[in-house]
């Protein structure tokens, strides 16, 4: 198969080239592919971006528990559709992935999926806080990333117990960083909105004690922390301070916190309540400067389905989330002010890096690699039809948003899995 | 359309407004309408048949999906004194504990027939969210969670006009639990359109977080406020806020925030006393202040039917000459 026409770009920078791909790997990348075997399938790439896949540090696939909602094959697709060759699915299934049987079981039903699907490991036991989870028996099946996400580890002794133990394993924790006592269940970011609207709030201040602590307890421990959505300017602030100062953390920030604000509640639709809460307008400002200015490392979608009926409930009974796998790369190319390479780097090599899984994604595009690709058409103007999602859910909250730059194909270890817009599987 | 845009679309051709959800859906004029409507009405529940046929043949149906006899009695009353049909839903004989979702029971209500809604329910913003939902009904808040309650703000509107012959200028305190008080949303926002000057009492912890935006000052100070006013309108508190850290005890609350016999003692000449019901004698207010003739409670709950029918006539009867009727 050919990528014909393309520009390609990844870590090493940017030139014009053709990529011939045979039995899953990148044979040539060369100005013109002259000699093409006969029958070689020649996908055009004319006016298109050619790069390595985009790699999601943070997807809930739902599965097992909530098929319902998604499945590893719906969410895989939804992956592929947005450019991403590889996901890392949250462990807050139902029964949790807390064993290596459960890690198991979702890499099975990765087989078949339009992109990797690598399982992240629960921390605690049931993800409860309370006892550590076999990390060393998920780690020898290859996990590289435990967390509770859904919450955080509230117990400071817990979490610095797994910190320790983690490092023997060459592991990186990934914490969402809300304190459950002064979050105190609210449904919202906690000000003037929440104020007017009546709803209750979690202070800016949940996230930013948690992510406090777990400065302290990395610089104690020395294990590799990545926080998961950030999304206060405070979190943000301290974390780059520590970065400055040597700490071995890196951050993820997702599409929702640097496009929407809490003044979206106003509606009341449960399409717009997730966890961390949309914030202020100058929380939004924060993220988009910490994006720009190398504080952030990855863009991470917190890509979560919910049912349709589950999001017809008044706003203090829906589930928090949104989806966002197929529309995280338009809106980063549409609402950040940066270049498209800085965009891959976040969204592709430097998550893949996080995720350790740098060796089969996000690598440079060059002969020898695995053929893990996608092919983004940057000036494709589209319009989010939230019911032509490949997900099984719909609370998408940005449908009829105009966005400009769309993956046209992508490109599973050489086989096509998108063709025009188009999932092959 | 979605239904934050479904929502928007908030007034019919003729201008009068569809759904009354938050007091801002009218403004003062629309606050004006209504009092001019209310009095009205008055005359009308004076009659010896107090009955007259503006709805006929309209059906209202209301969703209470949080207990409240009083103010449900009240609706229902209003939309019987228009010769209304009136349907009752509450959510423990509903299939909502069947796992129906909000919009499912919704639309099962409106395919009955129904002409107007009105919902009362725990979480604030479901009427807003039911509004974007129904095809052609009204929807009328009867008090979603800490939101808003407009009929009690407009039925307290105009039980401060008959006793003060206008809001404008008046010195009114809104005093105790604003942070968890649908009441005072609403009350704040009607009081300053129509021109008082609100100050809301209350220890920092009964305090949304934020008042950015809202016209009012605030004072921890009652003693001090309290000669200068021409109102004073006291929130019931509930006593599970002493499980919530938010207060040390009733006792200490009363001590600092009742409206005691001694401080009625400072109340100025002509000031009245306020409380959207139901009241604990003893807490926020002391038993026998309560029965004294600056009291207005009482007053309260009789405008309560009249301002209703003066809402759903608005909502509902617009085109019916109600001289005629």
């Amino acid at each position: 198969m050919v990528l014909k026409g393309g520009r390609v770009v990844d870590a090493t920078g940017s030139r014009p080239a053709d990529v011939l791909v045979q039995d899953g790997e990148i044979v040539s990348v060369t100005a013109k592919v002259s000699a093409v075997p006969p029958g070689t399938v020649v996908l055009d790439a004319g006016g298109c971006v050619v790069a390595p896949g985009l790699v999601d540090l943070h997807a809930h696939l739902r599965q097992p528990g909530n098929e319902e909602a998604e499945t590893v094959e719906t969410g895989s697709r939804a992956a592929a559709l947005g450019g991403y060759t590889a996901v890392v699915a949250m462990p807050n299934t139902d029964p949790p992935i807390d064993t290596a049987a459960a890690v198991r079981e979702v890499l099975d039903l990765g087989e078949e999926a339009c992109c990797d699907v690598r399982p992240a490991g629960a921390i605690t036991v049931g993800r409860r806080g309370e006892k550590l989870a076999p990390l060393a028996e998920m780690a020898g099946m290859g996990v590289r990333i435990f967390t509770d996400d859904g919450s955080g580890v509230q117990d400071a002794r817990i979490m610095r117990r797994a910190m320790e133990y983690a490092t023997a394993l060459g592991v990186t924790l990934a914490e969402h960083c809300e304190d459950a006592s002064l979050a105190g269940g609210g449904h919202m970011h906690e000000g003037e909105w929440s104020s007017r609207l009546g709803i209750a709030g979690q202070p800016a201040e949940a996230e930013e004690l948690m992510v406090m602590r777990d400065l302290a307890l990395a610089r104690l421990t020395g294990c590799r922390l990545h926080f998961l959505h950030l999304s206060t300017a405070g979190s943000l602030a301290m974390v780059s301070g520590a970065k400055a100062s040597g700490l071995d953390v890196t951050v993820e920030v997702t599409p929702h916190h640097f496009t929407l604000t809490d003044a979206c509640v106003a509606s009341y639709d449960p399409l717009f309540k997730v966890n961390p809460p949309l914030r202020t307008e100058a929380d939004v400002a924060a993220v988009r400067s910490a994006l720009s200015d190398g504080a952030v490392d990855a863009i991470a979608t917190d890509h979560a389905p919910h049912t349709q009926e589950s999001k017809e409930m008044p706003f203090q009974e829906a589930p928090p989330g949104m989806l966002g796998l197929e529309t995280a790369l338009g809106l980063a190319l549409t609402e950040l002010a940066l270049p498209l390479e800085r965009v891959l780097a976040l969204m592709s090599w430097q998550p893949a890096r996080i995720a350790g899984l740098a060796s089969d994604h996000g690598g440079p595009v060059e002969p020898g690699r695995p053929a893990n690709l996608c092919v983004i058409d940057p000036d494709a103007r589209w319009v989010v039809d939230p019911a032509a999602s490949a997900s099984r859910s719909r609370n998408n909250p940005y449908g009829g948003r105009r966005l400009t730059g769309r993956v046209r194909h992508t490109l599973l270890r050489g086989e096509p899995v998108v063709v025009d817009g188009e999932a092959q599987r | 359309m979605t239904a934050t845009q479904q929502a928007e679309k908030r007034t019919d051709a003729t201008g009068a407004p569809r759904h009354l959800l938050a007091i801002d859906d009218l403004g003062p004029e629309g606050i004006g309408e209504v009092m001019r409507l209310t009095d009205s009405f008055v005359e009308v529940s004076r009659r010896p048949i107090p009955k007259v046929p503006a709805l006929r043949g309209k059906t209202v149906a209301s969703l209470f999906f949080e207990d409240s006899t009083r103010t449900r009695l009240s609706f229902e009353t209003a939309a019987r004194r228009l010769s209304a049909d009136v349907m009752t839903f509450s959510a423990g004989s509903s299939s909502l504990s069947k796992g129906e979702s909000l919009r499912d029971t919704v639309l099962t209500v409106e395919a009955m027939g129904v002409d107007a809604m009105v919902v009362r329910h725990s979480a604030a913003g479901v009427p807003r969210q039911v509004a974007g939902w129904v095809r052609g009904a009204s929807v009328v808040n009867a008090g979603d969670g800490w939101h808003e309650h407009p009929t009690q703000a407009l039925l307290d509107c105009y039980t401060i006009g008959r006793r003060k012959g206008g809001l404008e200028g008046l010195r009114i305190a809104i005093v105790g639990d604003v942070r968890h008080s649908r009441v005072a949303r609403s009350c704040v926002t009607a009081f300053a359109g129509l021109g008082a000057h609100v100050t809301l009492v209350s220890p920092p912890t009964l305090l949304p977080a934020s008042l950015a935006g809202w016209p009012v000052e605030v004072s921890h100070d009652f003693d001090s406020v309290l000669p200068k006013l021409d109102v004073v309108y006291l929130l019931r508190l509930q006593k599970e806020r002493m499980t919530e850290a938010l207060l040390p005890s009733l006792r200490e609350y009363t001590a600092t925030y009742g409206l005691t016999r001694r401080r009625a003692e400072l109340l100025a000449p002509g000031a009245i006393v306020m409380h959207p019901g139901p009241v604990n004698r003893g807490v926020e207010v002391a038993a026998e202040v309560v029965d004294m003739d600056v009291s207005a409670v009482t007053e309260q709950v009789a405008n309560g039917v009249a301002v209703r029918m003066a809402v759903l006539y608005l909502l509902l009867g617009s085109g019916v000459d109600l001289a005629s009727a």
